[in-house]
């Protein structure tokens, strides 16, 4: 990655980072806390992604 | 006696809502999808540079940050989905045009591009199916999404090509749990707007697009 690209990606992150953070706190204040049981039921589809993609790079 | 009432009355209502939002959101979903697979196809033919996509994604951005909340409510907002989409799209040209001049480029892009789609319809179908209400993660990713975004600023000056693998990994996770949340929110939240859910929906796509690309052309093995 040239310096360019560099500068301009930290750039692009480091404002995503400015608009999200006030947003981040808002949405983290007033998300509901989730019980262990709605946990497992959200963990289990995102384990299945997790080996899928195992699937995927074993397939190459 | 009345809030039963309020209650039944309302279900209907509330049913008819929910389902005129999920109709809309994935049938303006499935054109922009189609309308930035025609701008990806366009900056690849013209061999755009590697500051296209610096370039679209911060103008793409700041369209779906300070725009479209203020022209959702509007016919005007239709126009800057497809401006926000397009230029997603379009960005894709430079990372493309890397992975089709190696060897097995063509392979890895479309198994990126398969593995998005089953991945988005799995998710989006276990959520639509079970009726779950996943806001509870909203939190959870948000604040994985703030690590994720320092992680990569620091590595673009660490360059530590593991951390920028394990980044991709977390990211597909998070943009796998943004696809619960946001179908989820459709179904328990149906007078949301479906300007803002296709783009959130479309932006959890794209990441996702990018970051399985991303795995997928590392860890393969290319002459």
């Amino acid at each position: 990655m040239d310096l360019w690209m560099k500068i301009g990606s930290a750039l692009l992150i480091g404002t995503m980072l400015v608009i999200l953070w006030p947003r981040a706190k808002v949405m983290f204040k007033e998300s509901p806390k989730g019980s262990a049981e709605e946990w497992r039921s959200a963990l289990i589809p995102l384990l299945l992604v997790a080996g899928f993609v195992l699937l995927l790079i074993m397939a190459l | 006696m009345s809030s039963y009432e309020t209650v039944t009355a309302r279900s209907p209502e509330a049913a008819l809502a929910t389902n005129k939002l999920i109709r809309n959101t994935y049938t303006l979903l499935s054109m922009t999808l189609l309308f930035s697979a025609l701008t990806a196809t366009a900056s690849v033919f013209m061999e755009m540079g590697p500051m296209t996509y610096l370039v679209s994604i911060g103008v793409a951005m700041l369209l779906a940050f300070f725009v479209l909340p203020k022209t959702a409510n509007s016919a005007s907002g239709l126009g800057v989905v497809f401006a926000i989409t397009g230029l997603f799209g379009f960005a894709l040209g430079p990372l493309l045009n890397m992975y089709l001049s190696l060897s097995n480029g063509p392979q890895i892009i479309g198994m990126a591009m398969g593995g998005t789609g089953v991945i988005f319809l799995s998710l989006s179908g276990y959520a639509l199916t079970t009726r779950k209400n996943f806001s509870f993660m909203g939190g959870f990713l948000i604040t994985g999404m703030i690590v994720a975004l320092i992680a990569a600023l620091a590595n673009i000056f660490l360059a530590i090509p593991a951390l920028s693998l394990a980044i991709s990994a977390v990211v597909i996770m998070l943009m796998s749990g943004f696809i619960l949340y946001d179908t989820s929110r459709m179904i328990h939240e149906p007078h949301g707007n479906y300007l803002m859910m296709t783009v959130s929906l479309y932006l959890s796509i794209f990441n996702l697009f990018v970051h399985l690309l991303h795995l997928l052309g590392a860890l393969s093995n290319n002459d």
